[in-house]
This record gives C-alpha cells, structure tokens and sequence, in this order.
C-alpha cells in the first residue's frame, strides 16, 4: 500500500517537472518582447474597449500611445482629459486639453409631428431599412427608429424613448466615443460641444429639402426660413440646403434663434425654465 | 428533356393567374411624370425645358456618362416643370412632368402593325440605334442594352441566351409577349445576334408556359433555325442570369465574373422585342407590359403601359386599391421592390405591380437557428446562408468575404425556405453591399 | 389612403416553420411508439409521457425564471427531446428515471448552452448516456413488462439479443451456438424484438418513420444512409475474417438502437452537419465508431456514444466541408 503511495507521488513529481521544463523553455523560445510601458499605459485607461479612439481596443491604443511622437493625435473620449493627462505625465509629453463633447441628435420628429406614412416590416436595423427605403415617414432625412445607435453603444448611453419613438441620450454616461454617430445611417447624431453648465443650442433636423415638402413631412423640421440666421449676434448659423446649422465654437447660447425658430426646430437643453411665449400649437418636449 | 441549373433552388407555387389576360392598352394619363433616372448608372440631362412641346417618342433626356441611357417622352404634350420627386422608395429623383394633349407620335417612328423582317443595318449602327433608343435590360436591373451588346475586344461572345424563363411567381408579362408576338421577339434576337456577331443563340422558357414553348417552337423552326427554343423545369431562379446560363450552355460564370466571361450575353425577351422596334420600327423605349395581379383582385390585367404613370393611376384603372391588399410591389415577389410611395411612377423596367394581402406576405415570427440546412440547400450560389446572417450580425467582414458573401444573387430563397423564419437576406444583403464596397475600393492589380 | 406596408424581398415565405418540421418528427415517431405501446402497455405511455411533460416544463421554467428569454415550448422542440429519451429507455424504467434524464436532457445538455439551436450534443442522448453511467443497474435491465394487449411474453428474458451476443463470446461460445440456444430470427428482430429499449422494439416501424421523415423533406438520407451502409461494410468485413465470432451485418443493424439511432438521434438537426460532404463523413463516423466501440469496447451497444463523439466535431466539419460554391472552381468546356 505505501509503496503504491509512494511510487504514485514519485512518478507525478517527476512528470510534472518534465512537463514544467517543457513549458519553461517553450515560453522562452516563444517569448514576445514588450514595451513594459504598453501594459502600464493600459491600467491607466478606462478598458471599455469600445473603439471612441479610432483603436481596436485599449491595448491597441496604448501601444500607439507609447510608440506615438506626441498624444495630439489620439485622444481617449470615454476617459477625458483626466486619463489623457496621467497618460501624458506617465510618457512625459503633453497633451492639449480638448473640450469635452457629447452625441446629439438631430431629429425631432416623434409620432405626432411626423406622421408614418407605411409600415416597415423587415429585419428591425436602421441600416437595412435605410438601404431599402427612404423611411416610413414623408421625410427622407429623419430617424428610422430601429435603434442601430442603441445596440452600438457600449456604454447604455443611448436609449428608444417609446413616447418619441426617437433615441435619447443620457447625459451622465455618454463618453462621445462617436459609435453612434457611426452607426446612424442617416447621419443624423453629431458630436457636440457638452457646454457650459451641459447647456447646448443645436437645430434638432437636418432635412434638406425646400421648406413646404419639409413641413408637410414634419411640422417641427427646419425649412431653412433664415430667421435664426438673422437673429443671431453671432454669426454662429450657416444654412446650407435649406437647412440651419450653429457652429458650436461660435455659439454664446444666447437663445435668441429659440425663440424666433418658426417650427421650434432649434433645441436648447439643460437652460432654466423661461416663461412660456405666446399661444404656440406644438409644444417641444424637453429635458 | 428540360434543363435546369445545377444546384440549390425552390420549388414556389407559380399563381400565374394572369396568364390568359390578353396585354391591353393602359388609356392615356393626364399628367405623365418621368423620372430621367430609369437605368443603372449616371441619369440622363434632360435636354426639354418648362413650356416645351413634346411629341411621343421625342427624345427629352439624354445620357450622360458611359453607363447611362436615353429618355423619350411616353406622352405628347407640354412639359409643366422639372422637378425633384420621389420614386417608389422614398428618394427623391429628377422627373419631368408632362401635361398630356392628344397622342401626337414622332413622324419617323412606324407605328403600323406589320412585321419588318429584312435586317438592314450592320453591327455598329444596330448598337447605335438601341443606344439611341435608350434600351436597357427590362429582366429587372435595367442595365443599359447597348453596353451589353459591346462586350470588350479582348472577349468574344459565342451564344445569345433569351430569357424567357420567368421564374418568379404571378409574373405574366414576358409569357404574354411570347403569346402574341413571338415573331418579333425572334427577330429581335436576330438582330442582336447579328449586332454581337453570334452565330446561335437559345431561348429558355420554363416548362410552365407550354402555349409560350409551342408557339415559338413552330415560329422558330419557319425561318430562324439558328435559334433554339430551349424548354427549361420549373424552378426558381431559373431566370437568374447565372443559372440561366448554367442551364442552358452548362457554364459557370466566375465569382465577381460576368456572363461574358463564358461568353455568353443574356437579354430578356421584353429586351429582345423592345430591340427590334427600335430598329426596325424606330420607335425607342417609352412603354412595356406591364402585369398588374394578385389574388385579392377579382380580374388579372396585362397593360401595355407608358413610362411615366403613376401607381395612384394604374390603381384607379384596375377600380380603386383592393381591400385587402396591404402591399403593392414591383416586380415579382421574390425579389421585387415594396412601394411606399404610390404618387411614384412606372419606369421602362416595370414588368409587373403585384398586390399581396397581409396573409401571403406575413413574415412569420424570428425564432432561433436550428442549424437545419435548408438555407444551404435552396442557395443556388452554394453559400451558407445561415453563416452569412451570424458574421452579418456580428459585423464580421472579413469572415463575410471568405465566405463570399458578394456572390449572393439576392435572390430570396434562403429566407423564403427558412423554417424559423429568419430574415437572412435582410441581413445577407446589407453585408453585400458593405462588402462588394470595400473590394471595389482595393487598387487593381 | 391606406398605409402600404413595406419590408426587403423575398415577399412570399415557404409554408415550413420549426414547429411543423418537429411535429413531422414526432409523428414519424408515432408508429413505433404504437408498436410499443402494444408490447409494454401501460409502461410505454408513462415514460413518454414523463419525458415529454417533464422537459417541456423543464425548458419552460428555465427560460422564464433564469435565462429570462422569451419561452418557445410552443416549438415542439421540448416534448421532442423528452419523447426521444423516454423511446430510449428500457421498457420497465420507474418513471423517475425518465424524469432525471429530461431534466439533464434540457437543463444540461440544451438550456445551458442557450436554448434551441445553440447546444452541441444531442439533448436525448446527453439523457440517456448520464442514466447509462449513473444507473447501470436500472439502465440494463430490459425485463418486459405485462401489456394490456399481449400477455405472456417470457418476462425472463432479461437481456438484449446484444448483451447476449455479447456475453456469450466471452464465454467462448461461437456465433453459431449462441444463435441456436436462444432462438433469433431476423423476421422476430424486424417486427418484434427479443428486448430492447422502448422505441426500438419494431425495426419496421422505425423504418416507416424513416420514410415518412424522407418523403417530408424533413430530413435528407444522406446521415442514416451513410451511418447504416458504414456499419454494414465494417462489421460484414469483421464478419468475413471470423464469423464464429462476430456478429453479420444484418444482425448488427437490427439490434442494439442502430436504427433508432441513425434516423432520430443522429439527424438531429442542431447537431448534424450542414453540407452534404459534412453529412456523409459524420455519418460514416459514426458508423465506425459504433462498431469499434461494439467490438472492442465494454458496452454491447455503442451508438449513443459514437454521435455523442461525432456530436462533438460537427463545428469542425461544418469549417472544413463547405457546401461547393457556384463559380468558384469554373467546369466551362
């Protein structure tokens, strides 16, 4: 019995070291020589993996970061300028602070202003919907509403709003990592500015087509009137193919294009409650 | 015996319940609405302004680029204006629109009804009446026809096919013009063969059109012995131009190849009658036949329809939209377009309007894969459909173009025999193109 | 103006759903569930019973309360797995036996890798194989019970004509010998076998299943085909070289599950390959296998456990055998 026992023990040690020798060398012959600095920088960042830098992941981008001349180029959305600092500090380079942005989208139209026009019946993805069709509503420009931005997004950022039947992003946990503007195959969600206090003006549309196929399609679509063109101090508004664009840089959210947009296509978000202008038949929803 | 492709395929209920409604001519419209972007490639510059006279025939848009075609008005008339318009999908496109006054045809064009037999043109000024025509393949992708008839020098063409196969189900539209006027279509073919420099060329009409294989059989064998009328099984999708050709020459057209690559060249029988009334008849291409069916309709129609009519209209000729019918589509119902739009206008490629209750076309509900096969066995490009969903959906390009996704023929039969009613192609299709995008892009080598 | 509604091509499907392809299983079961109902009785209908309710239920509570999914027990899929198993046992199981078998069936081999479709073993056989090891005792014993129907079969025979085969060569006797002792005949096996697991009583009736499945489309004969002619020409061969010691090739068909085997265990859908060539050589693996594991290995059956193996590398197959791709390799002449 004990020399069962024995020889049991002996013959597993010395397999075992074999075996051990075997994996030893093999991993030496094998071995990839890494930059250390590569797993240090990639503790630092945030590991959501989610691709914002342009990247295949953290690790891919922490590699760019230490072979990189200077971080000019890469910038990490999900971290900020916090994780780009102490990745700076860590390489010893600097690093410019960007201003911190955040995915907008540029459509209001929800179930009563646009009316459908058909049903869609097909694979529920906004990308086979838009490369079959012009939409389920009069507007050829709008949100499909299928939600390839919600499935995009690693961080639940974004979500359906059932009411709007539009997506809606939570301000708290957008990274601006750019999936979803990606996503969109209407190239309707932009990246934009967070401002100052997370207050933004932005033209909730980008329908370009003249004013009247625009407004039957949409009562709350831009119709390139020029109105808030005039009205701003600022030069902040372009209107290209009958539509409005503020530049974000230029915007001193002074919120007089608000006010004067006819079709209430113009948003502003997180500004304190004014009192309500005159009778006006659509009311905007707002956060 | 009949001969069919080699593999894959379904085995659809044909419903050809339009098949005995002699092709009638669609009244004259109001208003016509022509879009100048009717064929694959670059759209025609509209060479008519607003307040124009026009006649029938008259040549109103001309092609602009290599790939493109001509556009003839379809009406005679004034033009009201120039302007964007939707076309059935939604996009907007450019249309002239016509107010229609009499029916004043071009003087050149012969609108009698007698058969001109002799071919007097040589090959290149064939070419250049049907580019001037504005022929494009009426099969469905509406490639232009003359850049089909010019293969480039360094290949030869060897066998015309004519397809007549009409694979898809309720489409009667090319068996009703093989009905009434099969002499045409042979002369037709004729003188495209003559334009390619052919010496035999093949019609393949599936077995499911017997009156169709008898009549061209006996018109054939009077004086166009260098056709053969080739009778084909019925299944679906003979009419593809790759099983087509499979079929009938038993030559496999390489991936991302074209059928001039076996060399062979495939025109519908709409094509080969549109091509002899260009040039022996002078008249281009501004109407066709049109199948308006679907069994929500008490009475099956073929039109011989203007380019230019809207649906709404076409809707109102048969009596109103049935009520029933929750889907319209143009084309067959395999692979046929949904309209979502019904101020849209018919093209030259319009062969059929189908209406579908919500029963026929119900999609059932997902469920998950069983692994069942039955995708792999109905794809007639020999993919793995159910593979192609997964990468598809997992955004996989890579794996998408090892497994060839750009082969696919979108022709349906994947999903059409999908047990657990998965919607293969929606997804198979989007990869596709994605893929097909990102081989184009690649520098030649 | 009514609103059109509007989706991709195709616009018409096929008249096939997973539903109707499992009922068309389930009823090309029914005539040997039938033929065993007649010679067990009472038994047979408990443990079909048993087995389809209990994974039915199984599969039900396992996707609402923890996997949180949508429940698709209206699929057939379920009662399948829990019919599959229960033909699969001996005929005088306690019904608990059944019970233990759906519940690793489904829980185990089905639902843990995410439900239909996504498991890569047979959940039946998965089933059966955990009560062959775990329940030796119970699993081997194929005492008749008394039917309804038929009384007085020899409620002795306590043994298949397999395990008989098989223990008699090992006592040295020949094939001969053991043949006459115990009275085989092939008309007996065909219609009425001395033994068996539930299912398996009639190989006719399993035939008539076969030809139902072929004449359906449900399933193609290239597995059973491939399965049933590999273990013909392997076992006819070790038959050649010694016949007082190996079973013919009829013999080894007729007994011991094959047939059960090869037309509703290794057709499986989820766990079969998907291209033809993948079809026949996991077919042909099988077949092999079962007869080496018959041959040389400790158990006088070895079906199960050689679609479990094979089970195991249809990913592969399907990576290698892909179905032949039109236009890839051009045949223009």
């Amino acid at each position: 019995m004990t020399t069962t026992i024995f020889f049991t023990i002996v013959s597993l040690t010395i397999l075992g070291s074999i075996l051990a020798l075997i994996l030893y060398f093999v991993a030496q012959k094998f071995k990839v020589v890494e930059d250390p600095r590569i797993d240090d920088v990639e503790t630092l960042l945030p590991g959501a993996n989610c691709g914002g830098c342009g990247f295949a992941g953290c690790r891919a981008y922490a590699e760019a970061c230490v072979k990189a001349e200077s971080l000019d180029a890469l910038f990490c959305p999900v971290g900020g300028n916090e994780v780009m600092k102490s990745v700076a500090s860590y390489l010893g380079m600097a690093v410019a602070e960007k201003t911190p942005q955040i995915a907008v989208v540029r459509c209001n139209g929800n179930c009563d202003s646009r009316p459908k026009t058909n049903h869609y019946d097909g694979y529920s993805s906004c990308a086979v919907m838009s490369s079959l069709y012009s939409g389920d509503t009069a507007c050829s420009y709008g949100c499909l509403g299928q939600g390839d931005c919600v499935v995009v997004c690693n961080f639940n950022a974004i979500f359906m709003d059932p009411r709007t039947g539009l997506p809606e992003v939570d301000e708290d946990k957008c990274t601006a990592c750019g999936a979803c503007v990606k996503a969109c195959p209407k190239f309707i969600i932009e990246l934009r500015n967070k401002g100052v206090k997370n207050r933004r003006i932005y033209v909730s549309c980008v329908n370009k087509d003249k004013g009247g196929v625009a407004r039957k399609a949409c009562f709350v679509a831009c119709t390139g009137c020029t109105k808030c063109q005039k009205v701003c101090p600022f030069d902040a508004i372009t209107i290209t193919n009958n539509l409005a664009y503020i530049d974000y840089n230029k915007c001193k959210l002074c919120r007089k294009c608000v006010s004067e947009c006819p079709t209430r296509a113009i948003w502003e978000v997180n500004f304190p409650v004014r009192v309500p202008r005159k009778a006006e038949s659509i009311t905007v929803e707002q956060k | 015996m009949s001969r069919t492709f080699s593999i894959g395929g379904i085995h659809p209920h044909d419903f050809k319940i339009s098949a005995n409604a002699a092709i009638e001519d669609f009244p004259l419209v109001d208003i016509a609405y022509i879009p100048v972007s009717q064929h694959l490639g670059a759209p025609a510059e509209p060479v008519v302004a607003k307040g124009d006279k026009v006649q029938t025939g008259q040549l109103i848009a001309k092609a602009s680029g290599f790939i493109s075609a001509n556009i003839h008005s379809s009406v005679s008339g004034s033009v009201l204006s120039i302007e964007m318009l939707p076309d059935l999908s939604g996009n907007l496109i450019q249309h002239i629109v016509i107010k229609v006054e009499g029916d004043e045809w071009v003087e050149s064009i012969d609108t009698s009804s007698d058969i001109v037999r002799d071919i007097k043109l040589e090959s290149k000024e064939i070419i250049a009446k049907i580019a001037e025509a504005g022929i494009v393949g009426l099969g469905g992708a509406a490639f232009p026809t003359h850049i089909k008839l010019s293969p480039p020098p360094n290949k030869k063409a060897e066998y015309l096919i004519i397809n007549g196969a009409e694979c898809e189900p309720y489409l009667t539209s090319d068996y009703r013009l093989m009905v009434e006027s099969p002499e045409q279509i042979l002369i037709g073919t004729k003188i495209m063969m003559k334009a390619l420099g052919v010496k035999k060329s093949y019609v393949g009409i599936e077995e499911n059109k017997p009156a169709a294989i008898k009549k061209m059989k006996s018109i054939a064998a009077k004086g166009y012995k260098e056709i053969k009328i080739v009778s084909l099984k019925k299944r679906y999708p003979q009419g593809g131009e790759k099983q087509l050709i499979d079929a009938i020459v038993h030559r496999e057209v390489p991936s991302m190849g074209l059928p001039i690559d076996t060399g062979v060249v495939v025109h519908n029988v709409g094509t080969a009658l549109a091509v002899y009334e260009a040039v022996q008849k002078n008249k281009p291409l501004i109407d066709g036949v049109v199948t308006v069916t679907g069994k929500c309709m008490s009475e099956q129609r073929n039109f011989r329809l203007r380019v230019g009519t809207t649906f709404d209209r076409i809707m109102f000729a048969i009596g109103g939209f049935p009520k029933d019918a929750v889907k319209l589509i143009n084309g067959g119902p395999m692979m046929g377009k949904a309209v979502s739009r019904m101020e849209a206008a018919s093209v030259k490629s319009t062969s059929a309007l189908l209406l579908l209750t919500e029963d026929e076309t119900k999609r059932g509900e997902e469920g998950n894969c069983i692994r069942c096969s039955k995708c792999v066995y109905a794809c007639p490009m020999g993919l793995e459909p159910y593979l192609l969903n997964r990468l598809s959906r997992a955004g996989r390009v890579e794996d998408l173009e090892l497994n060839a996704v750009h082969d696919c023929i979108e022709c349906g039969c994947c999903f059409y025999s999908c047990p657990a009613h998965i919607p293969l192609l929606d997804t198979i299709r989007l990869s596709k193109a994605q893929v097909l995008r990102i081989i184009r892009s690649r520098p030649k080598k | 103006m009514k609103k059109l509604i509007v989706s991709p091509a195709p616009h018409i499907h096929g008249k096939e759903s997973t539903r109707g392809l499992m009922r068309d299983v389930i009823i090309a079961l029914s005539p040997s569930l039938l033929v065993s109902i007649y010679f067990f009785g009472f038994s047979a209908i408990k443990l079909a019973f048993v087995g389809a309710i209990t994974c039915v239920l199984v599969e039900y509570a396992i996707q609402k309360y923890i996997i949180k999914a949508k429940p698709s027990i209206k699929d057939y899929s379920a009662a399948l797995t829990g019919l599959l198993l229960a033909l699969n046992l001996p005929p005088n199981s306690p019904w608990w036996i059944v019970f233990i078998g759906s519940l690793v069936a489904i829980g185990i081999a089905k639902m843990s890798f995410g439900g239909l479709g996504q498991n890569l073993f047979n959940p039946a056989l998965v089933g059966r194989v955990f009560l062959l090891i775990s329940f030796p005792v119970i699993m081997t014993d194929w005492t008749t019970p008394v039917s309804w129907f038929r009384e007085g079969i020899d409620a002795s025979s306590g043994a298949t004509a397999l395990s008989i085969v098989k223990e008699g060569l090992s006592k040295g006797m020949t094939m001969d010998q053991i043949f006459a002792e115990h009275n085989f005949s092939y008309a007996e096996m065909l219609f009425s076998k001395i033994g068996g697991s539930v299912g398996e009583v009639s190989a006719l009736a399993l035939l008539v299943g076969l030809v139902y499945l072929l004449i359906r489309r449900v399933i193609r004969p290239h597995i059973p085909l491939s399965i049933l002619g590999s273990i013909a020409v392997l076992s006819g061969v070790f038959w050649l070289l010694n016949p007082d010691h190996n079973p013919d090739p009829i013999f080894t068909l007729l007994t011991g599950g094959i047939l059960m085997g090869s037309i509703f265990m290794a057709t499986d859908y989820v766990t079969s390959p998907m291209s033809t060539k993948g079809m026949v050589i996991y077919g042909i693996g099988i077949g092999v296998l079962t007869v080496l594991i018959r041959n040389f290995g400790a158990y006088p059956e070895g079906i199960s456990f050689a679609i479990l193996i094979m089970n195991a590398t249809v990913p592969l197959l399907n990576n290698f055998f892909k179905p032949v791709r039109f236009g890839k390799e051009v045949r223009n002449g």
